[in-house]
């Protein structure tokens, strides 16, 4: 320990399409929730950038970094994260609430998105009084309250069982196909290429390899995937003159 | 704002009975300082009444300085005279001048002895003014007139019940005053003041033969003819009072007090009473502020994962600070709440308490003014401690805390 610095990522450099569904597969301390909170705005790299939308999210100051994060960025989290004090609906109102929405406002969105994952009656439950997967599906709902570009998933069927975890994933396919970009953190192979377009493989903080769906196959497109992005990356750096 | 307000509470309501209990403190201090001051008033005012402060142009002059405070009479060496009076009349602004003699004695009655107090009742015109300025009536027989002898008139507690001689007076009845028989010829009406209420009246040539009395007397009532200028009046008679005495200025063998100074010695007192009270609501207040602190610290190390929840979701630091900030005066709030209810109630209880035990007639009031300020500076004392646990809680790592 001391002085030894632990890399939980290190040179990883990929590039996420709008619309595309990605997973993000490795073992435990591969680095992949690391890269998911970089991702997500709550970390920022030690050295490196994370774009968004061209922006170099890196380089923001914290009340920015929130406003990406609430604006721009759905979370889905192993453990649902719900607020227990609150109802459904203003679990999903809350997001909206942190942008300053008028609480009429939000109360139409809630309920609109609480009805894409079917829990349009059980508006007024606790978190206490729902199921696994309902409270999988209400934190869904809160993710998508503020109309996010990109929804980033961690383990979201961590804590359900197959057949739940499967009807969660049925909606991510779903908010997927009306042109949501959806990053699922996962160590399910399975699972990750039942439903992702594009598979990184994270081992020991380093990218591994890259499979890309080409019809049902899974095709490794590693070697062109790093190239292509070290190509934009670099070309990114030198066009902002420097870099930080 | 108003969903900070809306969050909070709903947060509030979750809280366990542990955070309820930090406030005892302010619930404490904010009761103690609201039923003071809803009593305040009502007990300045009884406490008036009990001394007799009512009339308001009568000025009572009394031998031995102002330092003397005790039953009038006591320890005095060079008393008032008759002159004295006579003189203080023939001042431009005085209407009349009676001099009086309070006399303490005993009485004995059902083979009870009690001491107690004689007040003499001056003849002709200035006994209508004695009586106007008592503000006195006979509730049972009739009060003295000129030409009584051997009679007296008693206060009204020798009526109200058995409790001084086991049995009641009741006019037709003898007492023995210093030993000598007097016939009860009426009982004065009830005055709410343990003074009238406890008096023996006579008139003056009685007490003056019973108690030996010369030319001196215990104090003069001076009824001014003009109320606007009693502080004139007051020195005036100060001034020609040293004349007759020959004392110097601010060397006063005795007062001068006007009904208005009376009742500033009672507000004085009471003055000290509610300092005293007002310190210890402070530190009350202040240990509540403490709890508070103390709550909202354990509170957000608690809510380390609902932190984090909330920044994933766009919470800005300043947004999580105010949550917080909100959450912690609407904990110093419903202390205060708690407490400006119970000190209304204390208030109200204890205004209607005084007035069944000396009868005085003050009715309760609810000052809104001290209860919104006492609600709104609980809030804020509640806010301001929570600003050290709000800003811990706005500067959490969000990975870090949203690992719990």
């Amino acid at each position: 320990m001391g002085d030894s610095v632990v890399k939980a990522l290190n040179d990883v450099n990929f590039k996420v399409y709008e619309g595309e569904f990605v997973a993000i597969m490795g073992p435990s301390g591969s680095g992949k929730s690391t890269a998911m909170n970089l991702v997500g705005s709550l970390d920022i790299p030690t050295k490196g950038s994370i774009y968004l939308d061209d922006n170099d999210i890196s380089t923001l100051e914290e009340s920015e970094l929130a406003q990406i994060r609430g604006k721009k960025i759905g979370f889905i989290f192993q453990s649902f994260n719900l607020i227990a004090n609150l109802t459904t609906i203003e679990n999903v109102m809350l997001p909206m609430m942190f942008q300053g929405e008028e609480v009429e406002v939000r109360r139409e969105k809630a309920k609109e998105v609480l009805g894409l994952v079917d829990l349009g009656d059980r508006l007024d439950h606790y978190p206490s009084e729902l199921s696994g997967g309902q409270r999988q599906r209400v934190a869904i709902a809160r993710s998508l309250a503020n109309d996010p570009e990109v929804i980033l998933a961690d383990e979201p069927t961590g804590n359900l069982d197959t057949k739940t975890g499967g009807s969660v994933m049925e909606f991510l396919e779903k908010m997927n196909k009306e042109g949501k970009t959806i990053i699922m953190v996962t160590h399910d192979s399975d699972l990750a290429e039942k439903y992702a377009d594009v598979v990184y493989w994270l081992r020991d903080g380093v990218l591994e390899k890259v499979t890309k769906r080409v019809g049902k196959k899974f095709v490794d497109v590693t070697k062109k995937v790093k190239k292509k992005v070290l190509k934009k990356v670099i070309k990114k750096v030198k066009g902002k003159g420097e870099s930080r | 704002m108003k969903d900070f307000f809306i969050l909070a509470f709903k947060n509030l309501k979750h809280r366990g009975i542990r955070s309820w209990l930090t406030l005892l403190g302010i619930f404490i201090g904010v009761m103690a300082v609201v039923s003071l001051i809803s009593l305040g008033t009502g007990l300045q005012t009884a406490i008036g009444a009990q001394f007799g402060i009512s009339s308001t142009e009568v000025i009572t002059v009394q031998a031995g300085g102002l330092s003397s405070v005790g039953p009038p009479g006591t320890g005095v060496t060079n008393k008032l005279t008759r002159d004295d009076a006579d003189a203080i009349e023939r001042l431009s602004f005085v209407d009349v001048a009676i001099p009086r003699i309070l006399a303490t004695g005993k009485m004995e009655f059902n083979d009870i002895l009690s001491f107690g107090m004689a007040a003499s009742v001056p003849d002709g015109e200035d006994r209508k003014v004695v009586y106007e300025i008592l503000d006195i009536e006979a509730t049972e027989g009739r009060m003295l007139k000129d030409g009584d002898v051997g009679k007296v008139v008693l206060g009204w507690n020798f009526f109200k019940d058995d409790a001084i001689f086991g049995e009641v007076i009741v006019p037709g009845k003898s007492v023995l005053i210093q030993d000598e028989k007097f016939l009860v010829i009426g009982i004065g009406e009830k005055k709410g003041s343990f003074i009238f209420d406890n008096m023996v009246m006579m008139n003056d040539d009685d007490i003056i033969d019973l108690f030996e009395y010369g030319d001196e007397v215990d104090l003069i009532a001076v009824k001014v003819k003009d109320k606007d200028l009693i502080g004139r009046s007051k020195e005036d008679i100060e001034k020609l009072m040293r004349k007759r005495r020959d004392v110097d200025l601010g060397k006063e063998d005795f007062s001068v007090s006007t009904p208005d100074a009376m009742l500033s010695t009672v507000n004085n007192v009471l003055g000290g009473v509610q300092a005293f009270i007002v310190i210890i609501a402070s530190i009350s207040i202040l240990v509540g502020a403490v709890g508070i602190v103390n709550t909202m610290t354990t509170s957000v190390l608690e809510r380390r994962k609902e932190i984090g929840i909330m920044k994933a979701i766009g919470a800005r630091n300043s947004q999580i600070f105010m949550q917080f900030l909100i959450e912690s005066g609407l904990l110093g709030f419903v202390g205060g709440l708690v407490g400006v209810i119970l000190g209304v109630a204390i208030g109200v209880a204890g205004v209607l308490g005084i007035n069944s035990w000396i009868g005085s007639e003050v009715s309760p009031s609810i000052d809104f003014i001290l209860v919104g300020g006492a609600l709104v500076g609980s809030f804020i004392i509640g806010a301001i401690a929570g600003i050290v646990p709000a800003m811990n809680a706005a500067k959490q790592d969000p990975v870090e805390a949203l690992r719990g």
